[in-house]
């Protein structure tokens, strides 16, 4: 099993530590993701969730191992990991706000122009067919769109590269309930597109309900993992993140 | 002041500030997309000048063996940087691009100077020339050091400004230097007299801006810069890499450069050092424009031009004075208006 997994795997990060100065935010952690896959970290506010994603990302210096498409992935750098397919939607969306949304979208595609892939504009009209919503205000400025219309634009500017990865932090963060689910359904959706996911969630009970495989992290170690169904099954996880079972929670 | 002088001075104002309007774009475009306060602007628009005056006496001029060191410079940080990273099989095409193409450049101007060019051949071999400056410059003094602070990028900048003046008067000499006219012709516009000259500098400068917004709006390349000056994280995430986005404005602003020394040459006379005061002047228009708007930043350097022809005819011994005096209201109204805000979304 562990040596199928590693020819397998998409990604696989074995002891990872970050550290900010000499505060460390994660310690030693194995995770794995293979192709076609949603699996998800679940944890609280400051577990180091996007540490996690910008160290995979290649934006912080890590120690530990981190393979990409079965290649250490540690000396590339951040463009060379997008070109290979591994694409991040952060946390804080990071949009061009002076640009519409037209534009943010084809800059998506920057590599994939630059290359000479005219199959951008296919990708270009499957993501306004995924969010029409973003169709209809194309030449909008991004900096104008509602919280849900920028993670929407976020994640079609990301589809926008073809990830072979798509990393998600916190898609669901700060928006209404309705959007939630509508974002979370648009999740589900891309699995038939064949793309893996690494989702990075505080809503544990989306998250588990969407993914097949998760990760529990708490103050940056893993404390639990296993198959979705299992994790959502867990007394320990019901409690803590799930809210259920709060009578049971100090066993 | 009669109507005709009045008529003559807002012409040399419109014309210096049309100069100084393009070093102001070039100002806020580096400052915008690499934070770095680009104070020696100024030297390459008096290379520009001094390039061009050099191939009119017939010379092979000194920025041909400027742009060669600098080529042989940048060639070895590049055959370093691969060789720490452990991609020694990038090597060829990164010497080729950093040293081969201005070392072509500088040959082949080298080659072209021993002719008798036309005056229209001259400019664009000073324009090939000085541009080429412009990357090597990023690559050698801003590209190792792109992610310091704002402040560590002006300390540099300060340290190129003195290292290109003292290279100035190395390559060029001390004497300055004046480009004659691109042309002597005048004529009467209602009982003003405009000159040809006058016209071809706005028209350049107008023509110049036109094209650079037709670049940054309709394409990729133009989007991916702006997109690098709106949110660096998130034009990394899309796989914009900061050192060709750094090289392709300092490209970028080293040609708005070459052709303001161009377009100035004939204006003023201009030595190795006379840099500075010009990339202050652009500075001023810059600051007006909050070192992020362009039109204002144009218009800001327009506005400064005038004020300069006008101060010349009233009290040209404090000319400079009075423009630089300029500055103070200038800062205090920004600093009261403007509200500082985090780079984000
Ligand atoms: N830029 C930073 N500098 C220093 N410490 C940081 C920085 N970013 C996050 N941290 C710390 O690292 C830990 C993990 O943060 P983070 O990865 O943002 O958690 P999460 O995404 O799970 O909420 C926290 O203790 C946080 O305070
Ligand atoms: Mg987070």
């Amino acid at each position: 099993m562990e040596s199928d997994a590693a020819v397998t795997a998409l990604l696989e990060v074995r002891g990872l530590h970050v550290a900010y100065g000499k505060v460390e935010a994660v310690h030693d952690i194995s995770l794995t993701v293979a192709p076609g896959t949603i699996v998800t970290v679940i944890g609280p506010n400051g577990a180091g969730k996007t540490t996690l994603l910008s160290a995979v990302m290649g934006f912080l210096p890590v120690q530990g191992d981190v393979r990409y498409l079965g290649a250490p992935a540690g000396a590339l750098s951040v463009e060379q990991r997008v070109a290979r397919g591994l694409i991040l939607v952060p946390e804080r969306r990071e949009l061009f706000a002076a640009m519409s949304v037209a534009d943010n979208l084809e800059l998506g595609a920057f590599q994939r122009i630059r290359r000479g892939d005219r199959g951008w504009r296919d990708t270009l009209a499957e993501v306004y067919q995924r969010f029409p919503r973003l169709k209809e205000r194309r030449d909008q400025l991004a900096g104008t769109l509602s919280g849900g219309e920028r993670q929407m634009l976020a994640m079609g500017r990301a589809l926008m590269g073809k990830p072979t990865l798509l990393m998600l932090d916190e898609p669901s963060l700060g928006l209404a309930p309705l959007i939630v689910r509508e974002i979370f359904r648009i999740i589900a959706d891309l699995r038939s597109t064949g793309v893996a996911i690494l989702l990075v969630e505080q809503n544990a009970r989306a998250a588990l309900q969407v993914a097949d495989y998760g990760y529990v992290l708490e103050t940056g170690e893993l404390a639990l993992e296993g198959p979705s169904s299992e994790l959502a099954a867990n007394p320990r996880v019901a409690a803590t993140y799930l809210g259920r079972g709060v009578a049971a929670a100090g066993s | 002041m009669d109507l005709q002088i009045f008529a003559l001075l807002v012409q040399d104002g419109v014309t210096n500030g049309a100069v100084y309007a393009l070093l102001a774009l070039a100002l806020v475009l580096v400052f915008a997309v690499t934070r770095v306060i680009w104070i020696p602007s100024g030297e390459i628009v008096a290379y520009g000048t001094l390039t061009l005056a050099g191939l009119q006496a017939g010379k092979s001029p000194g920025t041909v063996g400027l742009l060669a060191g600098m080529a042989v410079v940048a060639g070895s940080f590049e055959v370093y940087a691969c060789l720490s990273r452990g991609e020694a099989h990038r090597m060829p095409r990164q010497l080729a691009l950093w040293a081969g193409v201005p070392l072509a450049i500088a040959a082949a101007s080298w080659w072209l100077a021993t002719f008798e060019l036309p005056f229209w051949a001259q400019i664009l071999v000073t324009l090939a020339l000085v541009t080429a400056l412009g990357p090597l410059l990023y690559r050698i003094a801003y590209q190792p050091i792109a992610e310091a602070s704002v402040l560590v990028l002006l300390i540099v900048s300060v340290g190129v400004h003195f290292a290109l003046t003292g290279l100035g008067l190395w390559f060029f000499g001390a004497e300055g230097s004046r480009t004659p006219p691109f042309s002597a012709a005048s004529f009467e516009l209602h009982g003003v007299t405009v000159s040809v000259q006058s016209l071809l500098v706005v028209a350049t400068s107008l023509a110049l801006i036109t094209a650079l917004y037709l670049f940054f709006g309709r394409t990729l390349t133009g989007k991916a810069l702006r997109a690098t000056a709106l949110n660096r994280t998130g034009a990394r995430l899309v796989g914009i890499s900061p050192d060709l986005a750094g090289a392709l404005t300092f490209t970028l602003a080293a040609l708005l450069c070459a052709f303001s020394g161009v377009l100035i040459g004939p204006i003023t006379t201009v030595y190795y050092d006379s840099g500075f005061l010009v990339s202050l002047k652009g500075f001023v228009g810059a600051i007006i424009g909050g070192l992020v708007s362009y039109p204002l930043a144009a218009a800001g350097a327009l506005f400064v031009g005038l004020i300069e022809a006008f101060a010349s005819f009233w009290a040209s011994g404090f000319k400079e004075v009075i423009v630089f005096t300029l500055i103070v209201p200038v800062l205090l109204w920004r600093s009261l208006t403007t509200t500082h805000h985090e780079e984000d979304e």
